[in-house]
């Protein structure tokens, strides 16, 4: 078969408008901020000013909130479930009609390919709301009143604070489960992705859903703090680090408000010597290069038996060559842009360490872009359990390698964290895949396939990963009290 | 602890003089309960238990941070085991509890009178009540699975199934007031899912939660599984609320107890993110509910994950 040269397949951006600037949607409209204050948004594939965004203050949280307390007071409240759904399905269908939108936005904002945010983000996010907006008059058949014999009430208003990772797919993890159950929000999306979040505004608006029921500021972690300490927010959900998290369970200690933390993560991809060893590289390749490993239940610490590893090894650095590095709107593209400066500093750190620590680097080989924000997929072998490689978050393109003999030193390897996010076994051994599953600490496995995602799947941690579980049935109860004290 | 005096005739002893021939009852220690062991604190230390009224019924031992974390270590140590058994082997355990704590109901309910200040009668009924919560409990071992699990259908050729699993060693402050009820309402849904738990009894009323370790101790519940600490709920609880191989921590015993802000030890417990059960009330406040009446699954479920598996569908 004759070899294909490759051509770049560029997305059109056309189909995109991004405004030179953007306000801050308190109340169904966008507004000013107080203060004035402004921050820009770059392209991190090219560091290119997308537009400039407005950080929020503490008066205009303070607004953003009472007016998400308006509402769930007025119009939203008195909403019966079954006209609550109609508003959720409409949202679902806008996402779905305005989706090649929000994927180039997504990729243009973000750095990841336009093959992820087209057929991974954009669709999960439509199907969540999806999802949830046939929860809305269903609630009671939950089975989250656990025999208090009292059907499942919505908090009040909830405060949400979202990473740059999957922004829009976030945003839709968040508000999705909190209007379904008749919540109303304040959300804050990261500061390095606020264009799809300010988009998804547009779309509460053609929706005509009730001023003040989805509220949006913009702003860094100091705007994500007032929003969670504000004393009228009954809930938090949170998606971030590990550090910001503890910082948020502190903060919330001694009061009545409730929170979903959804944190860092360590995940051991475990492959055994019977496993099928191509599906297994796909498996690995997709665990940790898949959004440039910008993924919290990333499977960045691969185990693998002994006896297969160098052929494991040398079959994952073959793959590995074959992947495309660069612009994140080129459809052939595999592995787009690190999300910003400071997480590439943060990558490059955590390499440099464990070169020092003695573990062995390896990259593929691949013509990085002059500008923007960019890492080669990288391999570390050698990698014993004390290296910081082995035990910190990296959040970036970066596998470490550790081999095991039997199936206990696996699972004692794979515990060996604080983290308990996710896990992949890979196997052909049914019985072994059962057993495993019951011994790893971690609120999602996946065996024999890794980093998949569905909106009536719950997903959470165990452990320092956070608590609380969002998606299915299991997630709606984050976002309801039944009265149960007891 | 009662007057257990018996009279009956009276004799002559050898040196001549009139004794009366009376049976000095044989008191009993109380004890810590440590991994299936009854140490006494390795402090050395015990303070005074009275009744409601102020009489003396014991030295109980005062437990120190050393024996919070050597209880920690014991229930580490018993956790794979007890959430590797069996459904159906965990409910047969909490069954056998009841039965043990039948044949001593006297015992407890002389205890819960002298603790709580109740009338025989009403003694009677709190333990009644105390042993049908376990009954309760032990029947859920092999229902929860099914009534908080089940198959998720994604959108996709994968198997997809949640489960619930215990998350691990579980620090419970046991309700000040409710010395027996109590401590069982909130220790029967921590263990009946495969948890293990570190109990920091009632500080004042403490006697019946001793008596119970006796039951545990000779009852089929592994050595580890549960431990018992008395002593003052607000020095031992930090250590508690801080310690970083502790998953989760049950407040309720925050109520009334002396010196200790609940909020302090929920910013304690998020050192490690552990889940943390606040006790009843409103805003600030500790309020102690109303054991008697027939409990939800809020406390079972706060001691609970939920695992996600997904495999693939194929030829």
């Amino acid at each position: 078969m004759a070899k294909f040269e490759y051509a770049p397949a560029p997305e059109s951006r056309a189909v995109v408008n991004i405004r030179p600037s953007y306000g801050l949607f308190i109340g169904g409209e966008f507004v000013q901020s107080t203060d004035g204050s402004t921050f820009k948004t770059i392209s991190p594939s090219s560091e290119e000013v997308l537009a400039e965004v407005t950080e929020a203050g503490e008066a205009d949280v303070n607004r953003a909130v009472l007016a998400a307390r308006k509402a769930f007071d007025g119009p939203w409240g008195r909403l019966s479930g079954a006209e609550r759904g109609k508003y959720l399905f409409r949202i679902a269908r806008l996402l779905q009609e305005r989706a090649r939108e929000f994927a180039v936005l997504e990729s243009l904002d973000n750095g990841k390919p336009i093959k992820e945010s087209r057929d991974v983000d954009i669709p999960l996010a439509a199907a969540h709301f999806f999802y949830h907006a046939g929860w809305a008059d269903k609630l009671e058949h939950a089975g989250l009143s656990a025999g208090t014999g009292q059907p499942p009430r919505p908090l009040g208003v909830v405060g949400q604070v979202i990473p740059w990772n999957f922004p829009l797919l976030m945003l839709s993890w968040k508000i999705a489960p909190a209007l379904a159950t008749g919540n109303t929000v304040v959300l804050k999306p990261a500061e390095t992705t606020p264009l799809t979040a300010l988009l998804f505004a547009e779309v509460c608006q053609q929706a005509d859903l009730p001023a003040g029921v989805v509220n949006i500021v913009t702003g860094a972690g100091e705007t994500g703090r007032r929003l969670v300490e504000h004393p009228r927010v009954d809930k938090v959900a949170f998606t971030g680090s590990t550090e910001v998290g503890k910082a948020i369970a502190r903060s919330i200690a001694g009061t009545r408000k409730r929170a979903t933390l959804e944190l860092g993560g360590k995940a051991a991809n475990i492959v055994f010597d019977d496993a099928a060893i191509d599906q297994a590289v796909e498996g690995i390749v997709n665990g940790i290069f898949f959004n440039q490993g910008h993924v919290c239940c990333a499977g960045s610490r691969l185990l693998v038996q002994e006896n297969v590893a160098q052929d494991v090894i040398m079959r994952l650095k073959r793959r590995l060559q074959t992947l495309r590095v660069g612009d994140p709107l080129d459809k052939n593209t595999d592995v787009g842009a690190i999300n910003s400066a400071a997480q590439l500093a943060r990558i490059r750190e955590l390499t440099e360490v464990a070169e020092s620590e003695g573990a062995t680097r390896w990259s593929a080989p691949c013509v990085l872009p002059d500008r923007g924000f960019w890492f080669a997929p990288t391999v570390f072998t050698g990698v014993s359990p004390a290296h910081r490689i082995a035990q910190e978050e990296v959040f970036g393109p970066v596998l470490s390698v550790l081999t095991f003999r039997t199936p206990a030193e696996a699972v004692a390897k794979a515990n060996n964290t604080p983290y308990g996010l996710s896990a992949g076994i890979w196997t052909e051994k049914g019985s072994r895949i059962l057993w495993m599953a019951d011994q790893l600490r971690a609120g999602v496995v996946w065996a024999n396939t890794f980093n998949r995602f569905d909106p009536t799947s719950p997903f959470g941690g165990y452990k320092e990963s956070g608590y609380g579980r969002e998606g299915g049935r299991h997630g709606l109860e984050a976002y309801v009290t039944t009265g149960a004290t007891r | 602890m009662s007057a257990a005096v018996r009279r009956t005739q009276t004799r002559r002893s050898a040196a001549g003089s009139a004794v009366t021939d009376q049976r000095i009852e044989v008191r009993k220690t109380y004890k810590l309960y440590i991994g299936g062991a009854f140490p006494r604190s390795e402090s050395g230390r015990t303070y005074e238990v009275s009744d409601t009224r102020g009489r003396f019924l014991a030295n109980a031992a005062m437990g120190s941070r050393k024996d919070a974390r050597d209880a920690v270590v014991a229930a580490r140590g018993a956790f794979a085991k007890w959430a590797g058994a069996t459904a159906y082997n965990r409910g047969q355990v909490l069954y056998r509890v009841a039965e043990l704590m039948e044949g001593r109901r006297a015992q407890f309910a002389a205890e819960v009178a002298a603790a709580e200040g109740l009338t025989p009668a009403r003694a009677d009924r709190v333990v009644s009540q105390a042993i049908d919560r376990w009954v309760w409990y032990a029947g859920w071992s092999d229902k929860i699975g099914q009534v908080l699990g089940g198959a998720n259908p994604v959108a996709g050729p994968y198997f997809n199934m949640s489960a619930p699993e215990p998350t691990g060693v579980v620090a419970v402050l046991a309700p000040q007031r409710s010395s027996l009820l109590g401590l069982v309402s909130v220790l029967a849904p921590t263990v009946v899912t495969g948890n293990t738990a570190v109990v920091l009894t009632s500080e004042q009323r403490p006697l019946p939660a001793v008596t119970l370790s006796e039951v545990l101790a000779t009852s089929d519940v592994p050595a580890g599984v549960i431990n018992l600490i008395t002593g003052r709920t607000a020095e031992v609880a930090p250590w508690l609320a801080s310690h970083q191989d502790v998953n989760a921590i049950d407040l309720a015993g925050a109520a009334d107890a002396d010196s200790l802000d609940w909020a302090d030890l929920e910013r304690a417990a998020a050192g490690n993110l552990k889940r943390v059960l606040r006790p009843g009330g409103n805003g600030a406040d500790a309020v102690e509910p109303d054991w008697s009446r027939t409990p939800d699954l809020t406390r079972v479920k706060a001691g609970l994950e939920t695992k996600t598996v997904w495999h693939p569908k194929g030829l």
